[in-house]
C-alpha cells in the first residue's frame, strides 16, 4: 500500500521532469556538447535515485512520525533489536544501486579524458586577474578581461544599476572564438595562483595551475555565445575574470583567424623587420 | 537502570573560588562550560562573518565591502566556524558527558584539558588580530592553497601558528578522550556497552590525532616557502601546488567526519530515548562509524577532480567516495529502524534530532551526486557545493550539537528550560536554515561560483531569499542565548533523570544538577545487561 503511495509519487515528480531539465535558473544546463548533455543525464539519473531513496526513507520517518506516537497510545515494541536479514538487504541494495550509477559514469569520464585528434589547441593562462588565450601554430593570441561597462559597474557604491549592464559580469572584450562542430583542444596553466577555467555549456571545468598544463577538450555542436567564470579562488578580483566564448560557423571562424593574423603582421610592419621575429616570438610567448 | 546504584553519598562540591577556579580548571564540568561558552561566542562571531557575506550577496553589485575584505570575511567565517565553533563544542560535551557516561571521576589527565582549553583564546586571538595587520586577515579560503594563500601579507604568520595552536588544543583533547574512555570505564562496562556518543567521539578522537599533525606539517611547508626560501609548493623552485591540495585534504576529508561523527553519537541516543525503545543495531551502528573513519583516509582527492588527476585516479577517488554512501545509509536506516513500532515523543531534543536525520541525509543526497566525477566538474566550486556542506554541517553538525545541549542542559544546570521557547527555537532555525541554504542548490546548478563578491543578475532571485533565510536564521540563534541564560539561572527543578523517555545512560543515575564531583566510587555493571543486544 505504502509501496503503491510512493510509486505514484514518483510518477508524479517524473513528470514534471521535462520542465526542470530546460530551465536554467535552478537546474543544470544541458549544454551544447555530447558530453554535457552526457554529464547532464548522468546528473538527472543520480538525482532521480536520490528522490527515489529520499521518498522511500523520508516515507518511513513521516509514517512512523505520524503513527508511533506515545500520545497516540503507541507502546514500543521492545524486542526489535535487530535483524541479520534486513541488515544485509539494506547493505547489499545500496551497492547495487551505487554499481548502476558508476558504470555510466566512468564511461563518461573517460570520454572526456580522450583528448586525441583535436582540430585546433588552445593554450589558456590563467593571470591575477584575466585570462590570455593563444592559439597554437596560428600566432594569434590575446588577453580576454571584464568589460568595461561590467568593470565600472562593479566598483564599490558605482552608483550604476548592474540590472543596466548587458551580460553583467559576463562579457569580455575578447571573447574567445571557436569553430562549431570542430574538437578544440585546451591546454591550461597558471601565470601566478591557481585559477579555474569553466564554461558550463561545455561540460568543462579545469584548474590552471602554475607549473602544470592541464588538457581539456570540448566540441561546440551550436553556434552562439557561450559564458562562464573563473571558478577556483584566485585573489581579490577572483568574481571578475569571466570568460566567453563565441562559436562561429566553419567559414566565420575562418576569415576571424585571417583577420587576427593580419592584424599581427599590421601590428608588427611599422617596426624595422628585425623587430618582426621579436613581435612574433613576444605573441607567441603570452 | 537494573543496577541499584542510587548514588546517595553526600557531596562536598568544593568548588574553588572566584576567577581561579575557571583559570585553573581541572574540573572536567568546569572545563566543558567553558569550551560550550567558547563554542556559543565563536559560532556568534562567524554568524556576524556570515551575515556580512549575505549582506554583500543580497543583490548584485558591490554594495557594502572591497572583494579583498569579503574573501577575508569569507575564510575566516570557515575557520571560526571549523576550529572555533563547531570542535570546541564536541569537546565541550566530551567533557561534560563522557565521565558522566562511563561512570568516571573525571578526564584521565585534568590538567592537560586545562591547556587544551586555555590555548584556544589565545589561537583565535592571534587569527583575529590579523585583521589590523598589513593587508588584511588570511583571504585566500580556509583551504590556504598556495601560491594563493603565500600571497598574504603580515596575516601570514599569524593564520599558521594559529592553526599550529588549534591543531594543539584538538591533539591534546583527543588524547584525553581516549586516555578516559579506555582506562576509566566503570568495572562492567564493556566496550560494546558504551553509549554511541562516547564510541563515537572515541573513534573521531583517533581521526584527530591521525590527521591534525598532517595539517600542521601542510601549513609549515607554507611557512617555510614564504620565508626560508624553501619551495615545497613553488613550482618555479621546482614544487607542486597540487601536491600542498593532496594533503590538505588528506587532513580535510577526516576533518568532515571529525565535525559530524559526535553528532552521530548523540542521535544515535536521543532517537532511542524519544521513541522508548533500543536503538536498532547497536553493533551495525559501531562497525559503520568505523567503516566511515577508515573511508574517510582514502576519498581525499574527491575534492580535487578538477585539478588533472590521471584518470584511473579520478576513477578510485570516484568508486571510494561512493562506498561512504554505504555505512552512512546503514545509519540512517538503523536510525529510521529505531523509530519504527516505537512510543515517540516530541520533546526539544528529539525534534532537533529528527531535523538532523531529514536535513543530514539531504546533504548526503548532495554528496552522492557530488562523488560522480563527471557531474562533478559541474558542481565543483559552485554553490552547489557551498548548499552540500552546509546542510551537512549546520543542520548537521550544528543542530546535533543543539540536540545534545538540549538533551543534557537540564542534567547540567538543575533546571527544565523553557519548552516553548525551546520549540520556538527549533521552528524557526528548522524552517529558516532551509530558507538559507536549499536555493543555494540552484544556484549552483545554474552556474554561480562560490566565493566570490558580485554575481551575474540572473542568480539575484535566490540569492536574495538565501540572505533573508540566513537573517533569519542568524538572529534566531538569540532564543538560543536567552534560553540557556534563563536555564542557568532558575526554573522548575529538574529531576535525576530528567525527561520522560527510555534513557540508559549512567549521566541519568546521578543527581541534577551533575555533582561537582560524579562516581567518586565507580558503579559496578558486571553482570548487568544492556538494552541492546
Amino acid at each position: 500500500m505504502l509501496n503503491r503511495k510512493m510509486l505514484s509519487a514518483l510518477g508524479g515528480l517524473l513528470a514534471a521532469l521535462p520542465a526542470f531539465a530546460y530551465e536554467s535558473s535552478y537546474n543544470m544546463t544541458q549544454g551544447v556538447t555530447d558530453i554535457s548533455r552526457e554529464v547532464h543525464g548522468l546528473h538527472m539519473t543520480v538525482f532521480w535515485v536520490c528522490v527515489a531513496i529520499a521518498v522511500a526513507v523520508f516515507g518511513v520517518m513521516i509514517y512512523s512520525i505520524i503513527t508511533f506516537r506515545k500520545s497516540k497510545g503507541a507502546v514500543a515494541d521492545q524486542t526489535m533489536l535487530h535483524s541479520t536479514k534486513v541488515e544485509i538487504i539494506w547493505t547489499v541494495i545500496p551497492v547495487l544501486i551505487l554499481v548502476f550509477l558508476a558504470v555510466p559514469a566512468a564511461k563518461t569520464l573517460v570520454r572526456m579524458e580522450d583528448t586525441r585528434n583535436a582540430d585546433i589547441s588552445i593554450k589558456i593562462t590563467g593571470y591575477q586577474w584575466k585570462w590570455g588565450y593563444e592559439y597554437l601554430g596560428t600566432g594569434v593570441s590575446f588577453y580576454s578581461t571584464l568589460a568595461s561597462t561590467s568593470n565600472e559597474a562593479r566598483q564599490l557604491h558605482s552608483g550604476i544599476d548592474p540590472n543596466s549592464v548587458k551580460d553583467y559580469l559576463l562579457e569580455v572584450d575578447h571573447p574567445v572564438v571557436v569553430p562549431v562542430d570542430a574538437k578544440v583542444r585546451l591546454l591550461l596553466t597558471g601565470n601566478d595562483v591557481i585559477h579555474s577555467w569553466w564554461v558550463p555549456d561545455f561540460a568543462v571545468k579545469k584548474d590552471a595551475i602554475p607549473g602544470f598544463i592541464n588538457e581539456a577538450w570540448f566540441k561546440a555542436e551550436k553556434i552562439g555565445h557561450y559564458t562562464g567564470q573563473c571558478t577556483e579562488l584566485c585573489g581579490r578580483d577572483h568574481g571578475f575574470m569571466p570568460i566567453a566564448v563565441d562559436v562561429v560557423s566553419q567559414e566565420d571562424y575562418a576569415k576571424w583567424l585571417a583577420a587576427q593574423q593580419e592584424a599581427v603582421k599590421a601590428a608588427a610592419a611599422p617596426a624595422a623587420t628585425t623587430a618582426a621575429n621579436t613581435a612574433a616570438s613576444a605573441s607567441a610567448t603570452l | 537502570m537494573a543496577h541499584a546504584d542510587t548514588h546517595d553519598h553526600h557531596d562536598h562540591d568544593h568548588k574553588p573560588a572566584g576567577i581561579g577556579r575557571w583559570l585553573f580548571a581541572t574540573n572536567h564540568k568546569d572545563i566543558g562550560t567553558m569550551y560550550l561558552l567558547w563554542a556559543l561566542f565563536m559560532f556568534f562571531l562567524g554568524g556576524a562573518m556570515a551575515l556580512g557575506i549575505r549582506l554583500e550577496l543580497f543583490k548584485p553589485g558591490m554594495q557594502w565591502f572591497d572583494p579583498g575584505f569579503y574573501n577575508s570575511l569569507v575564510t575566516n567565517h570557515a575557520l571560526i566556524m571549523i576550529f572555533g565553533a563547531v570542535m570546541p563544542a564536541w569537546v565541550g560535551l566530551a567533557n561534560w558527558m563522557i565521565p558522566l557516561q562511563v561512570g568516571a571521576p573525571d578526564m584521565a589527565l585534568p590538567r592537560m584539558n586545562n591547556y587544551s582549553f586555555w590555548i584556544l583564546p589565545f589561537a583565535f586571538t592571534l587569527l583575529l588580530s590579523s585583521f589590523f595587520t598589513a593587508g588584511g586577515a588570511p583571504a585566500g579560503g580556509w583551504t590556504l592553497y598556495p601560491p594563493l594563500s603565500l600571497q598574504a601579507g603580515d596575516s601570514f604568520p599569524l593564520t599558521i601558528f594559529a592553526i599550529h595552536m588549534m591543531g594543539i588544543s584538538s591533539i591534546m583533547g583527543a588524547i584525553n578522550v581516549i586516555v578516559t574512555i579506555m582506562n576509566m570505564r566503570a568495572p562492567g562496562m564493556t566496550l560494546l556497552k558504551l553509549p554511541l556518543f562516547c564510541w563515537t567521539w572515541l573513534i573521531t578522537a583517533y581521526l584527530l590525532i591521525a590527521v591534525m599533525p598532517v595539517l600542521a606539517g601542510a601549513v609549515t611547508m607554507l611557512l617555510t616557502d614564504h620565508y626560508f626560501g624553501t619551495s615545497f609548493f613553488n613550482p618555479a623552485g621546482g614544487g607542486d601546488p597540487v601536491m600542498f591540495q593532496h594533503i590538505f585534504w588528506f587532513f580535510g576529508h577526516p576533518e568532515v567526519y571529525i565535525l559530524i561523527l559526535p553528532a552521530f553519537g548523540i542521535v544515535s541516543e536521543i532517537i532511542p530515548a524519544f521513541s522508548r525503545k533500543p536503538l536498532f543495531g547497536y553493533d551495525a551502528m559501531v562497525y559503520a562509524t568505523a567503516s566511515i573513519a577508515f573511508l574517510s583516509f582514502i576519498v581525499w582527492a574527491h575534492h580535487m577532480f578538477t585539478v588533472g588527476m590521471p584518470l584511473a585516479g579520478q576513477t578510485f577517488f570516484m568508486m571510494s567516495t561512493m562506498l561512504i554512501a554505504i555505512p552512512t545509509g546503514v545509519k540512517v536506516f538503523n536510525w529510521t529502524a529505531t523509530m519504527w513500532k516505537g512510543s515517540l515523543s516530541f520533546e526539544p531534543p528529539m525534534l532537533f534530532a529528527l531535523a538532523f536525520l531529514f536535513l543530514f541525509t539531504i546533504g548526503g543526497f548532495s554528496g552522492l551526486m557530488l562523488a560522480i566525477a563527471p557531474a562533478d566538474f559541474q558542481y565543483q566550486d559552485t554553490y552547489f557545493v557551498v548548499a552540500h556542506f552546509h546542510y551537512v554541517l549546520v543542520p548537521g553538525a550544528v543542530f546535533g550539537i543543539m540536540a545534545g545541549v538540549y538533551y543534557w542542559l537540564p542534567k547540567w544546570t538543575g533546571h527544565m528550560y523553557n519548552m516553548t521557547l525551546a520549540k520556538w527555537h527549533f521552528w524557526v532555525s528548522t524552517i529558516s536554515v532551509n530558507v538559507l541554504f536549499f536555493p543555494q542548490h540552484f544556484l549552483g546548478l545554474a552556474g554561480m561560483p562560490r566565493r566570490i563578491p558580485d554575481y551575474s543578475t540572473q542568480f539575484t532571485d535566490w540569492n536574495m531569499v538565501s540572505s533573508v533565510g540566513g537573517f533569519v536564521f542568524g538572529f534566531s540563534q538569540l532564543l538560543f542565548v536567552v534560553l540557556i541564560w534563563q536555564c542557568a539561572r532558575g526554573g522548575a527543578k529538574a529531576t535525576d533523570k530528567v525527561w520522560d523517555g527510555m534513557m540508559t545512560g549512567l549521566e541519568w543515575t546521578v543527581a541534577s544538577p551533575a555533582p561537582y564531583h560524579s562516581f567518586t566510587e565507580a558503579p559496578d555493571l558486571t553482570g548487568v545487561a544492556d538494552s541492546h543486544h
